[in-house]
C-alpha cells in the first residue's frame, strides 16, 4: 500500500533496497530554516548578544556602580566604550549587566507563559464539552484584559509584600516573569487546543487508543509532540514582547529598582539628558531594538521551517 | 442588524463583570489594609477603628463586599482622589478626551498608511515593493514605542526645534492658530503610536488579501469586465476586512498599553499618565478606577469591532 501516491509531488522516492537515508524532523526544519536568510542571520546576532552579555561582564571588569564624576555624561572613548551617565558610571558594564537581566526576564516569562498555555489548551482540548467552554471564555476573556495597566496594577499592589518576602532583586524579578507570563499565554492555549481538537481524530492516535494507550500517555507521546509546532514559534515571539514589556516598566519607572540598569532603565534615566547625551539613550535603546528584531525574525524563519503544509 | 447588535452586547456585558471581578479580587487579595493606619494613628481610639471598619464592612465576605462595590461603581460613586482631591469619576472625566484623541488618530494614521501599503504589497506578492513594506513592516514593530518617542523628541524637538515635546492642554491661542499648536504638539505622538500599529495592521491586511485575492469569485469579477480598481475595493478588500478587523481588535489591548507609554514621553494629560502618576503617589481608588476604564474601553472597541464584523459580512449578523 505504502508508496502508492506521495503527500507531494516533491517526495523523493526513496529506494527500498540498500542504505536508506534518513533525515530527522530537526534537520529537516533546519534545512528549511536555512533558507531564511534574515532568520540566519539573527540567531547568529541574538548568539552575539547573549554570549557578550554572559560572558562580557567577565572580560570587561569594570563595576557597574563606579562614580566618577570627573567624567560625567562622557561621550563614547576608549575608557568607556559607551560613555557615561549623569554619575559617570561605565554604560557599557551596565548595558552588559542589564541585558542579562532583560535576557533572563524575557525567556522565563515566555516559560511560564508556554507552560500555563499548554496545560490550559491540553486540558480544553482533551475534555470538550462544558469544562472546555470555560477555560476558552476565560482565555477569552484574559485577551481583552488591558494588560499594561493590569499589569502596573498588579506590581502595584504585590511589590512591597514580594519585595519583603524573597528580597528586593528576586522578589520583583519573580513578580515581573510570573505577570508577563500571566497575560501572554492565551495565545498558546488557543493554539495547542485547535491542534489538539484536530489531532484527537486523527488515525495514528485512534490506532494508540485502539493499542489501549490511556489518556495521560495519549496525550503526552502522541498528541503534544506533534502540537510543539506552532508552539515553538509563539513561544519565540513572547521573548521579544516579555523583553518589550520588561523595558516598558522599567521604562515608565516601575519595574527593576533603580539601581539595577536593565536597558528599559537606562532609557529612562536617559531621557532627561536626551539634549547633552543622546548616546546614553540611543545604546540603550539600540539593544532592546537589536534583540527585539533578532527575535522576531528568528519567530518568523521558525514558522516557515516548522509549518508542516509548507512543501518546499 | 439590532438583535446582532444586542446579543454582542450580552456577551460583552459578562465580560465587564469578569473583568470588574478580577480587578476586585486583585485588590482584596494584595497584602496590606487600608484601614492599617488607622490601628497604628494614636489620635484614633480603637473602637473608633472598629467602628470604622464595621461600618465600611472591612471583614465581610469578599463576595459581598464586591457586590457592594460593583453597585457602587454603577451609581457612579467611584471614590476620591487622596493625591488630588476630588472625585475619581470628575478627574477621569477631564482626563480621558485626550486619551481618546490621540489613541483615535493614532488608529486612523495606522489604518490609513496599512490599508494601502498592505493591499498594494499583495497585489505583487514577492516583488521589490513587497519585499521592502515587509522589512519596514518587520523594523517597526520591533521598535517599541518608547523608544521611538524618544528618538523623535531628540530629531524633531531637540535637534531641530521644529515640534513642542511637551502636551499642553492651555494653548493660549484662539481661532486657527489653536488648531495648527494642536495639530502641531500631537503630530509626535500620534505618529509614535499609529506607526507602530501600522506595521503590525500591514502584514495582517497583506496575509489577509493574498488569501482572498486568488479565489475563484475574484476572477468572475475580473472576467465580466469590471475595472481592476472596483474589483481590489468592492470584491477583495472588503473580504478580507473580515479577519482584519479580528486583529486589530485584539491588538486593542496593546493600542492602550502604547498610549500609556505615549503619554508618559510626550506628557500628555490623558488618562494613562494619570495612571501612572497615581501610581507614584499611592492614591489606590484612581488607579482602581483608570484600570476599570482602560477594561471597559478594551470591551467597547471589541463590541465596535463586532458590529463593523455585521457590516462587512451580513451573513455573520444573521446567524
Amino acid at each position: 500500500m505504502a508508496g502508492l501516491t506521495h503527500a507531494s509531488p516533491t517526495v523523493d522516492v526513496v529506494p527500498h533496497q540498500g542504505r536508506r537515508r534518513r533525515i530527522s524532523p530537526g534537520l529537516e526544519a533546519w534545512r528549511k530554516f536555512r533558507r531564511h536568510r534574515m532568520a540566519v542571520a539573527s540567531a547568529a546576532i541574538l548568539t552575539v548578544l547573549t554570549s557578550a552579555v554572559l560572558l562580557g561582564p567577565l572580560i570587561w571588569r569594570v563595576p557597574i556602580n563606579e562614580i566618577d564624576f570627573t567624567a560625567r555624561l562622557a561621550t563614547p572613548s576608549w575608557q568607556h566604550p559607551f560613555g557615561t551617565d549623569d554619575l559617570g558610571q561605565d554604560l557599557l558594564a551596565r548595558m552588559l549587566y542589564g541585558g542579562r537581566i532583560s535576557l533572563a526576564v524575557g525567556f522565563a516569562a515566555m516559560a511560564v507563559a508556554i507552560v500555563v498555555g499548554i496545560l490550559i489548551g491540553a486540558i480544553s482540548g482533551i475534555a470538550r464539552g462544558s469544562v472546555d467552554a470555560v477555560l476558552m471564555w476565560i482565555t477569552d476573556l484574559f485577551l481583552s484584559l488591558p494588560q499594561l495597566p493590569l499589569l502596573l496594577l498588579v506590581i502595584y499592589l504585590f511589590r512591597d509584600f514580594l519585595k519583603n518576602w524573597v528580597g528586593p532583586e528576586g522578589g520583583v524579578f519573580i513578580l515581573i516573569v510570573l505577570v508577563i507570563g500571566g497575560f501572554r499565554w492565551m495565545p498558546v492555549a488557543r493554539l495547542v487546543r485547535a491542534q489538539f481538537l484536530s489531532l484527537r481524530e486523527k488515525e495514528f492516535v485512534e490506532a494508540a487508543r485502539a493499542l489501549g494507550a490511556t489518556t495521560p500517555r495519549l496525550v503526552i507521546r502522541h498528541i503534544l509532540p506533534n502540537s510543539l509546532g506552532p508552539v515553538i514559534v509563539a513561544g519565540t515571539i513572547d521573548v521579544a514582547a516579555a523583553i518589550i514589556a520588561e523595558s516598558t516598566l522599567s521604562f515608565l519607572g516601575l519595574g527593576f529598582p533603580p539601581d539595577i540598569p536593565t536597558w528599559g532603565r537606562l532609557l529612562f534615566d536617559a531621557k532627561d539628558y536626551l539634549d547633552i547625551a543622546p548616546h546614553w539613550a540611543l545604546f540603550a535603546g539600540a539593544a532592546i531594538f537589536l534583540t527585539v528584531l533578532a527575535i522576531n525574525f528568528i519567530g518568523d524563519g521558525l514558522r516557515d521551517a516548522l509549518d508542516p503544509r509548507k512543501v518546499m | 442588524m439590532g438583535k446582532y447588535i444586542l446579543r454582542r452586547l450580552t456577551i460583552a456585558l459578562p465580560s465587564l463583570l469578569g473583568i470588574s471581578l478580577i480587578l476586585f479580587v486583585l485588590l482584596a487579595l494584595a497584602p496590606g489594609d487600608p484601614f492599617g493606619e488607622l490601628a497604628t494613628n494614636s489620635n484614633i481610639p480603637p473602637e473608633v477603628a472598629a467602628a470604622l471598619r464595621v461600618k465600611f464592612g472591612i471583614d465581610d465576605p469578599i463576595l459581598i463586599r464586591y457586590v457592594r462595590w460593583l453597585m457602587a461603581m454603577l451609581q457612579g460613586d467611584w471614590g476620591f482622589s487622596f493625591a488630588s482631591r476630588i472625585n475619581v469619576d470628575q478627574l477621569i472625566l477631564q482626563r480621558i478626551p485626550t486619551t481618546l484623541f490621540v489613541v483615535g488618530s493614532s488608529q486612523i494614521l495606522a489604518l490609513a498608511v496599512a490599508l494601502p501599503v498592505g493591499v498594494y504589497a499583495a497585489m505583487r506578492p514577492y516583488s521589490i515593493f513587497d519585499q521592502i513594506a515587509n522589512a519596514v513592516a518587520f523594523i517597526g514593530f520591533s521598535l517599541p514605542t518608547f523608544f521611538t518617542g524618544l528618538l523623535l523628541i531628540l530629531i524633531f524637538s531637540v535637534n531641530l526645534g521644529w515640534l513642542p515635546f511637551v502636551y499642553r492642554t492651555d494653548i493660549a491661542a484662539t481661532g486657527w492658530l489653536w488648531y495648527w499648536e494642536n495639530f502641531k504638539q500631537a503630530i509626535m505622538p500620534v505618529a509614535v503610536l499609529g506607526l507602530f500599529q501600522a506595521a503590525s495592521y500591514t502584514r495582517y491586511v497583506r496575509s489577509a488579501v493574498l488569501d482572498v485575492i486568488r479565489l475563484d469569485y475574484v476572477t468572475t469579477a475580473r472576467s465580466k469586465g469590471l475595472g481592476e480598481r472596483k474589483v481590489i475595493v468592492k470584491h477583495v478588500v472588503r473580504n478580507a476586512l473580515i479577519p482584519v478587523v479580528t486583529l486589530v481588535a485584539l491588538q486593542m489591548p496593546a493600542v492602550f498599553g502604547g498610549a500609556i507609554v505615549t503619554e508618559q514621553i510626550f506628557r500628555i494629560p490623558g488618562i494613562g499618565s494619570l495612571l501612572i502618576s497615581s501610581i507614584l503617589a499611592n492614591d489606590t481608588p484612581v488607579i482602581m478606577a483608570v484600570t476599570f476604564v482602560f477594561a471597559c474601553l478594551v470591551v467597547v472597541f471589541n463590541l465596535l469591532a463586532d458590529i463593523i464584523y455585521g457590516w462587512l459580512d451580513p451573513r455573520i449578523s444573521y446567524r
